[in-house]
This record gives C-alpha cells, structure tokens and sequence, in this order.
C-alpha cells in the first residue's frame, strides 16, 4: 500500500518536473516548479527526514518561488518569442544531457558496496552537545563551519541583489509591488495570518535543537509573514541604506562568528563550545540566525531598490 | 465501538475523498475561470473538512486532534482569502484566462 503511494509520488514529481522545463511561458513554469517543490518535500518526509522536508517546502518552493515569479514579472515586458534554435544546437544540448544523466545513474548504481557513514558516531556522542535533534547536532557542532559559511553566502546574495541598483538609487527602496486597497481582503489575511506565522517561526527555532525545525525553516516563516505585511501595505518597506536593518541582517552571522572566535580561547578551537555549555550557545545562536534570515530573506523576496524615499 | 469508529473514518476519509475528485473534474471541465474557482472551494472546505473529520478518532491525543482542526482551518481562511484575490483580478480584467 505505502509502495503504491511512494510510486504514484515519484511518478507526480517526474511528470512535473517535465511539466516545468516543457512549459513556455515561465509563470506557469514557475507555479508548476512550486507544485514540484511541495512533492518533493512529501517525498522527504517519506524518507523520514522532516528537517529537510520542512526547509524544502520553506526554501526550495516557498521563498524560491516567490523569486522566481518576481524574476518572471520583470521578465514578462521583455520577453521576446521564443526564437528556434537550429538542429545542430538542439542535438548538442540533449546529447550532453544524456551523457551528465548517465553519468549520475552510473554513480548511483555502481556505488561501493558500503557508503561511509559518520551517522552512528553522530548518534553516539549527540548527548554530548544536550541537543536531541541529530540534523541540528550535525549543522552547529560537527559541521558549524558549513553552517556558518552558508550564512555568510546568504549575505553575499543579499549583496548581490543589491549592487544591482543604479548609483542614484542606492540606499533606496526595494521595488516590491504593494496591493493595498482600502478594502482590502488582503490587508485582512495581513492582519489574521502573521500572529500565527509569528509563533510558528518562533516555535520551529525554538523545537529545532531537540525535533525537526530550525533557524532557517523559522527564519523563512518569518519572512513570508514580513513580505505578506509589507505586500498588503500595512507597513513601509524599508529602504536598504536603513541602518537598523543592516545590523538586523549581519546581527546573527556575527553573534555566530564571536561565539567561535570566544571557542578559540575557552574550548582551544574555532567553533568549538566550551563543555556543559553548548546547548546554550546553540539556542543563542539559532535565535539570532532565525531573526538575520528572516530579514535577509525578506529584503532579497523584496529585489533591488526602486525608488528613494521620502527625506 | 473500535469497529464504529474504523467505519466513520472510511466513510468520512471517501467522503472527503470524492469532493476532492469532485472539484478536480470541475477544475478542469468548468467553462471560466470564476466556476473553476467555486469548484475548488468545495475541495478547500469539504474535501479537507470531512477528511480531517474522518482522522479525528484517530488522531493520538487531544492535542493531535487540535492540530488537525487547526490544519483545516488555515487552510479555509488562506483558501478564502485567495479565492477572492483571483477572483477580483478576474473580474477586473474579465475572464481571458
């Protein structure tokens, strides 16, 4: 029965997927590459990991899509009919796709008999952090490195959005499209949502150190409920030369990175924590993560500024 | 009453079940787009609702049951709520779609 079901999912996913790349007119690629998003974080939780399950649904479709559908909107005035490419140019592309899918289907199948895996020993010194969720023993005490720098690569792409502005409106306000209407239903699901959205991001930080849950999957819960906010008009966007967003956006990466450095002198390594006290340092942590991500995230769904404001 | 509560479940889950089957052929049979959307809506609310109502005598504990209830709730309110943005932009620059 469970068979049926994991067959009848994978085989939706593919045929989204196909679905996705085979569509010409990119919103509707986008809507259904969201759809694929939501399937594959059911297949996930299939695969009992719900941590990942949760930040594929958050991530991979939630915030991605809604970048992708404002890429798609900007798109859309310069979209320009899709002009044919030749043979020559069309066997190429496929030929080299096959080859890349053989070669990833030669890796799967032929793999070593036994992969190595760290797994066991993760489970046998977790208690050792006082964390009970292993994926976030993994990211804050084995792997804090990865996790600092994905944070850091978070900024930079903050960084990157940004520096697409012209120089005259640097400092300005992100072009997010505002839908406020006096009547608004939407400035009604702005008003009823975010109290919910709110204590849900804050209860996923929060669980993340014993069940599935985390800085990022809170953070991006946050955000979504920022971005609805601001979408409905019931509260400014923000300009990005705001100095009090800056500190809100490296707040976190920073409290991150003193707490490794103050490793290097209390516990003789970077990002090590000194004994007994690393499951408070990693809440810390989390907590501050969860606050940085939310406005990162909300300021890049938010795109280059637009406009000045009003001095 | 294990047995009465098994047949509930089946009956309110198949319920569910067809409204969802229900609102699909008319997603994609109904003529415009303000139909397709009332097609929907019977899928947002009875189709869920009666699912969710099925797997209440199942849920482990109050709190499980609560968590269901609220499931179906959201989902109500954002169903409603986006109904009614697609809907306005409908009639705003009528039906093309």
């Amino acid at each position: 029965m469970s068979a049926a079901f994991d067959i009848a999912l994978v085989a939706l996913a593919l045929a989204l997927a196909a679905w996705t790349i085979a569509f010409r007119d990119a919103f509707a690629a986008v809507i259904a590459f969201v759809a694929y998003g939501l399937l594959l974080s059911l297949a996930w939780v299939r695969l009992s990991a719900v941590d990942v399950a949760l930040t594929e649904a958050a991530i991979g479709s939630g915030v991605t899509g809604m970048l992708l559908l404002g890429a798609a909107a900007r798109l859309r005035r310069t979209e320009t009919p899709v002009t044919e490419t030749g043979t020559p140019l069309r066997l190429a592309s496929g030929g080299f796709c096959a080859v890349i899918s053989a070669c990833l289907a030669a890796v799967v199948l032929f793999a070593s008999d036994l992969a190595p895996t760290l797994a066991p020993d993760v489970m046998a010194n977790l208690a050792a952090s006082g964390l009970g969720n292993p994926v976030a023993g993994v990211l804050f005490v084995y792997r804090s490195l990865d996790t600092l720098l994905e944070k850091v690569v978070l900024l930079l792409a903050l960084v990157g959005v940004w520096s697409l502005a012209p120089d005259r409106l640097w400092g300005g306000i992100p072009g997010l499209r505002v839908y406020g209407q006096p009547s608004g239903i939407l400035a009604f699901l702005a008003q009823v949502l975010p109290p919910i959205g709110i204590m849900v991001g804050i209860y996923m930080c929060w669980t993340g150190a014993s069940y599935p849950g985390g800085a990022f999957q809170g953070g991006t819960v946050l955000a979504a409920m920022w971005l609805l906010v601001m979408i409905a008009g019931l509260r400014d966007i923000p300009a990005i030369g705001s100095r009090r967003m800056r500190l809100l956006v490296v707040f976190g990466p920073v409290i991150f990175l003193a707490i490794g450095l103050a490793g290097v002198g209390l516990a003789g390594a970077f990002l090590a924590y000194p004994a007994g006290y690393a499951k408070p340092l990693i809440v810390a942590v989390e907590v501050t993560l969860t606050l940085s991500i939310g406005v990162t995230l909300g300021l890049l769904a938010a795109g280059p500024p637009e406009r000045m404001g009003q001095r | 009453m294990n047995l009465a509560l098994d047949i509930f479940t089946v009956l309110a889950v198949s319920a569910g079940a067809f409204f969802f089957l229900a609102g699909t052929v008319g997603l994609l049979r109904f003529p415009d787009p303000l139909t397709r959307l009332h097609a929907l809506t019977k899928v947002d609310n009875l189709g869920l609702g009666l699912i969710v109502l099925g797997l209440l005598p199942r849920a482990d504990g109050l709190l499980a049951a609560l968590k269901l209830v609220s499931v179906w709730l959201l989902v109500q309110l954002c169903g409603a709520i986006v109904t009614q943005l697609i809907a306005r932009v409908v009639r705003r620059d009528g039906s093309r779609a």
